[in-house]
């Protein structure tokens, strides 16, 4: 055998022998990166909430929590959501390009069913639970506040849709979760279809 | 030579390499040579000269799989057995990741005692590496710690009465015993409280001195070259480049070698791993998946397999205190292995037949006293277990004796081949 | 000189395979074990013991390690049939097979609390449970009306009593000589026997009894069947690795005398 020949056939073997070694490590290393993902515990506690809106009032809102997120639920009346269309222009991204919401609530409304709010309540600046603050034209938010959530950490204001104003420190509109009904009551919250009800 | 002088040289024609940059810095090249690619060992090493890597491999295996266990492992006494099995069940390839662990546990002791028995048979210990094999046996002592508070952890019931029996040997001090004990437990009985510092122990303070006892054997196998089954020194006979005759660099030849036998390992590791990871409960403990009960104490304790044989020492003796005692013997005596050995040839193959009896006795009681170790210790056990305690004892006691009047073969100039 | 080292390398891998044969590992029970002869991928088994599980232990035992939705992925049952059919203590199927028992009243009725059983199979063996279950026998002056063979004394009532049935331990008396050539005579158990028979004839009973500790045996170690078939190909790709390793190192040895 030719030292070209031996030379060539332990090049192949080295070669060889280090690619499968190479796969053989990138498959050990699956278990261990996998298991960084969210735990069986964590999916459930994370699971979807189920909420019962049936008793919820006009103008009323109710607060619970999903994955450790703070989730606000808003009937709003007639009034409220004629207020809404009279702020577009004082907010920065009334469209919500921006910010986080599933399809089917990138509308006016920010919802699937108009006067049922589904938002998370943490301000999008650095993380403050903001104040319902539905009154309209007080003192200290000025003539033009048609009713919407102020957050007192510093200052940032979103109207009855949860999208932000302009010139407030907050960058983009509260979030929508995902979320979709069962019937008109029960809304359940983590779980949705992809698609609009 | 560095790379300013081989650049005057070549009237500075060649362009830097990013390895010199390295170099200028750091010893990255002259390391390599010195400890892999130009380190030679003798041509001629057996089966037994793999457990060293094998070791390295399993340790490399334990420290990784440990750390991923520690991030969803709670150490408290409340949360720690289901958070065991949190890791089992919830946490996606969590079991596999535990099982790792624990056969690697038992997998480093069987190693690690075949590489001590190679060093028996070879005269691994003698001069010049006596004092390998002292760091060699502080690295037993550290794994023996590293394996003893890492049984604690998973809060079984073994675990809390193994660790119970254990730490109340040191009772046996006299004067100090009762204080010692209530120190090393932190609390009046076993607790949440030990639990916590055996954690921090076992994950942080032994396998740090592990790691570094295990860079200085290394560099002390490295300073006097490895020995090889046939024990002579290869350096004493070099060719005209200054290469050792009967050696071969440590890298490509022994990488390679080694790489097959880290194989065949992991192919017997995962057998165990994927089809009995309990083994038979000698891996893991049957009564280790019951929750740890102060106020029911198994039917049979006994520690993990890998320190029964020291175990039935303790036991064949009658008195606790002298018991620990003895038990602390068996494992100081090995570590005057190079000065009790008077005999000038340093293997096994030209030894004389007094030695080579005297180690199969010796090896033999070793086999025993583990096995007596896990046996209930009933009249006849005991009294094999002082029987083979006599032998392990007598092995080391008369080794100054039977070895400086031992008939021994004349030992090769040059490597053999047992092919 | 090789012969010795041979022999001495034999000799301690038989010494170490004597002791992996002899030691008993499990916690001795005096009574003789049947064997369980159960088998974990039969997945019909797995659900029957399922149901028989939460009808008649999860009364008492919880197996709180287990969550419901796990249960219905590995036993191939559809979510809502585990709400509809096995979930009675819980809400949601991410939940764990938790009782409503407060610790404190069982350990008042019972004398202990009902374990909880989400690895008695790894501790006690399948065997165990198996004939554990199978080894009640009426006892009078015993608070529950019956004693165990395998568990001398049990606190548990035997549940299963209106499938099996009551059974009577037989006791003989036997006469023996002692080491003097004294005779001396010992009442020694013989068997049971079935006095009443229950809605299950012996080998249904029996089959009963075997999938409930098939259904322990996979709630112990749910991912089991995934463990050995994962193995199969780690090792088959290994052996092919090795392979590798092996044609390389012999080419890189060959020159070396």
């Amino acid at each position: 055998m030719s030292e070209e020949s031996g030379l060539s056939r332990r090049r192949f073997l080295t070669v060889a022998t280090t690619v499968v070694g190479v796969t053989g490590a990138a498959f050990t290393a699956v278990p261990f990166l996998a298991s960084w993902k969210p735990s069986a515990r964590a999916q459930a506690a994370g699971a979807p909430v189920q909420v019962d809106i049936s008793k919820l009032e006009t103008g009323a809102m109710v607060r619970l929590e999903w994955r450790g997120r703070p989730v606000w639920i808003l009937r709003r009346s007639a009034d409220m959501l004629e207020r809404m269309s009279q702020v577009v222009d004082q907010l920065s991204d009334p469209d919500s390009i921006e910010s986080e919401q599933p399809g089917y609530t990138q509308n006016e409304t920010r919802s699937v069913k108009p006067e049922v709010l589904v938002v998370i309540g943490t301000c999008t600046h650095l993380g403050c639970a903001p104040i319902e603050r539905f009154d309209v034209a007080p003192e200290d938010l000025g003539p033009a506040w048609e009713g919407g959530f102020y957050c007192p950490c510093h200052g940032s204001k979103f109207d009855l849709a949860g999208r932000v104003y302009s010139g407030v420190p907050a960058p983009t509109n509260l979030p929508v979760p995902p979320h979709r009904y069962v019937g008109d009551n029960l809304i359940i919250i983590g779980e949705d279809t992809g698609a609009s009800v | 030579m560095n790379s300013a002088r081989a650049d005057a040289v070549n009237g500075g024609q060649r362009s830097p390499r990013f390895i010199d940059w390295i170099d200028a810095r750091f010893p990255l090249t002259k390391m390599l040579k010195e400890h892999v690619t130009e380190y030679y060992a003798a041509k001629n090493f057996n089966v037994w000269y793999v457990f060293g890597v094998l070791a390295f491999v399993v340790l490399i295996i334990q420290l990784l799989t440990g750390i991923w266990l520690t991030m969803n492992y709670k150490p408290a006494a409340a949360d720690a057995f289901a958070s065991v099995e949190y890791i089992m069940r919830d946490v996606e390839w969590g079991w596999l990741i535990r099982y790792m662990h624990s056969t690697g546990a038992s997998a480093f002791f069987i190693v690690v005692y075949l590489h001590m028995f190679r060093g028996m048979m070879y005269g691994s210990y003698k001069p010049p590496r006596e004092l390998l094999w002292i760091i060699g046996m502080l690295i037993y002592l550290a794994l023996m710690a590293e394996g003893f508070f890492g049984y604690l952890l998973p809060w079984g019931q073994m675990s809390y009465w193994g660790a119970q029996v254990i730490v109340s040997l040191f009772g046996a001090v006299p004067l100090v015993g009762d204080a010692l004990v209530e120190w090393i437990r932190g609390d009046f009985y076993i607790s949440d409280i030990t639990l916590n510092r055996f954690f921090a122990l076992h994950v942080i303070a032994v396998p740090l001195a592990l790691v570094m006892l295990v860079v200085v054997h290394i560099l002390a196998l490295h300073e006097t070259g490895s020995l090889g089954p046939d024990g002579i020194e290869i350096k004493e006979k070099k060719g005209p480049d200054g290469i050792p005759l009967d050696g071969v660099a440590f890298h490509p030849y022994l990488t390679s070698k080694d790489l097959v036998a880290i194989v065949i390992f992991l192919i017997l590791f995962s057998g165990v791993i994927f089809f009995a990871p309990e083994m038979g409960g000698y891996f893991l403990e049957h009564a280790n998946f019951e929750p740890a009960n102060r106020l029911k104490t198994p039917e049979h304790i006994a520690p993990v397999w890998y320190f029964t044989p020291f175990y039935a020492i303790l036991r064949a003796v009658p008195s606790k205190g002298l018991g620990a005692l003895l038990m602390f013997m068996a494992i100081v005596v090995l570590f005057l292995l190079p000065w009790l050995d008077r005999c000038k040839v340093k293997s096994i193959r030209y030894r004389g037949w007094t030695f080579k009896i005297a180690l199969t006795v010796f090896a033999v009681s070793f086999v025993a006293l583990g096995y007596l170790g896990l046996m209930p210790a009933t009249e006849t056990y005991v009294l094999l277990a002082r029987i083979f305690a006599g032998l392990y004892f007598a092995f080391f006691l008369f080794m100054p004796l039977y070895t400086s009047m031992e008939k021994t073969k004349p030992v090769p100039e040059r490597v053999v081949f047992h092919d | 000189m090789l012969k010795r080292e041979t022999a001495h390398r034999w000799g301690v891998a038989a010494a170490v395979a004597l002791l992996l044969t002899a030691a008993p590992v499990f916690a001795a029970s005096e009574y003789p074990l049947q064997p369980a002869g159960n088998d974990v991928g039969n997945i019909p088994s797995l659900q029957r013991g399922a149901r028989n599980f939460i009808n008649y232990c999860m009364g008492c035992h919880s197996a709180q390690y287990v969550r419901y939705n796990r249960l219905a992925e590995d036993l191939g049952i559809r979510e809502d049939q585990v709400i509809d059919n096995l979930m009675f203590a819980a809400d949601k199927p991410q939940e764990t097979m938790t009782v409503a028992m407060p610790a404190g009243d069982a350990e008042r009725w019972f004398g202990q609390s009902p374990p909880d059983l989400s690895l008695i199979a790894r501790s006690r063996g399948t065997d165990y449970l198996y004939t554990f279950l199978k080894s009640f026998y009426v006892e009078d002056g015993r608070p529950t009306g019956v004693n165990n063979l395998v568990l001398a004394n049990a606190s548990m009532p035997h549940v299963l009593w209106e499938l099996q049935g009551e059974q009577r331990a037989v006791f003989e008396v036997k006469t023996a000589t002692d080491s003097e050539g004294i005779e001396y005579t010992r009442t020694v158990f013989k068997e049971l026997e079935l006095v009443k028979p229950g809605r299950l004839s012996p080998e249904e009973y029996d089959r009963f009894v075997r999938d409930i500790v098939n259904f322990l045996d996979y709630v112990g170690e749910p991912m089991q069947l995934q463990r050995t078939r994962l193995g199969v190909w780690v090792i088959v790709f290994l052996l092919v690795f090795g392979l590798f390793a092996y044609l390389l190192k012999n080419e890189i040895w060959k020159d070396v005398k």
